[in-house]
């Protein structure tokens, strides 16, 4: 849902006549909405910008948005980063996102 | 593997419920990069729940709210509020989703040339995306207009 909103807004700004790019880690919800530019990092969501307390990572993948941002030339375009979740683990996009994911690990009482 | 599927498992999350209609364009609006970023005004958002100290939380599903999040924010001032992600990672460290830190640093470096204040801030959670076009995208639109933003840069959670 948060990718549908954010795509929906990038449109919106781009309408009005500003330049935007996006963050993605939903890539069918994307692909759906076409935010005007995108980059995709296949992390689990809550880590569109890298993991906590990664600096050097968070920065690497905002610089590769904006060099996205420099050289997307397509309407729509996703480019996909190369960043890879866990060396370790070649399956969390299995287990990710089924149902029980929004308890316990979903913090719904977050929403006070 | 490939990318998680998350418009299937959505439907498996919601069996009881009738199949969501997400939205599906076909093209996209366009407006070009006019100068080089370094002489840009950029103006961050992201959906991840995240708001400052002493400014109201978000409410559950359907809050099409925002939050203008002063620039210069210290970073233990911000919380998250969102149902529809694992925030224990944004809690921990909110450049995950809201990376104000790394962009001010990437102004200092004249990578950017000058990040917008406020930054801004929602909860994604939005069912209704009629409320996002109607009412939070012209919203936040007018306000970044006024403010002579050149470049969005938006961070879903």
């Amino acid at each position: 849902m948060c990718h549908q909103s954010v795509g929906l807004i990038a449109r919106a700004a781009e309408e009005a006549g500003i330049p935007t790019i996006s963050m993605t880690s939903a890539l069918d919800i994307t692909q759906a909405v076409k935010p005007p530019r995108s980059v995709f990092v296949n992390f689990p969501l809550g880590h569109q910008t890298g993991k906590p307390h990664q600096p050097e990572l968070q920065r690497s993948i905002i610089l590769d948005a904006f060099r996205a941002l420099e050289t997307i030339a397509t309407p729509g375009t996703i480019v996909t980063l190369p960043y890879v979740w866990d060396d370790s683990d070649d399956s969390w996009e299995d287990r990710e996102y089924r149902p029980g994911y929004l308890t316990p690990y979903t913090r719904a009482e977050s929403v006070r | 593997m490939s990318p998680v599927a998350y418009i299937p498992r959505t439907r498996e999350m919601y069996p009881d419920y009738p199949p969501y209609r997400w939205v599906v364009n076909e093209g996209s609006p366009w407006t070009p990069l006019a100068k080089p970023l370094n002489r840009c005004k950029v103006a961050l958002i992201s959906s991840g729940g995240v708001y400052r100290v002493g400014q109201p939380a978000f409410h559950t599903r359907d809050d099409a709210s925002y939050r203008e999040i002063p620039r210069d924010v210290a970073i233990e001032d911000l919380r998250v509020a969102h149902f529809g992600y694992r925030t224990e990672d944004a809690e921990k460290d909110p450049n995950c989703v809201f990376p104000i830190e790394r962009l001010r640093e990437l102004e200092a470096e004249g990578v950017i040339g000058k990040l917008a204040d406020p930054a801004y801030s929602f909860m994604g959670g939005i069912y209704s995306a009629r409320k996002v076009k109607k009412e939070l995208a012209p919203q936040l639109v007018a306000r970044l207009k006024e403010d002579n933003v050149d470049v969005f840069y938006l961070v879903p959670a």
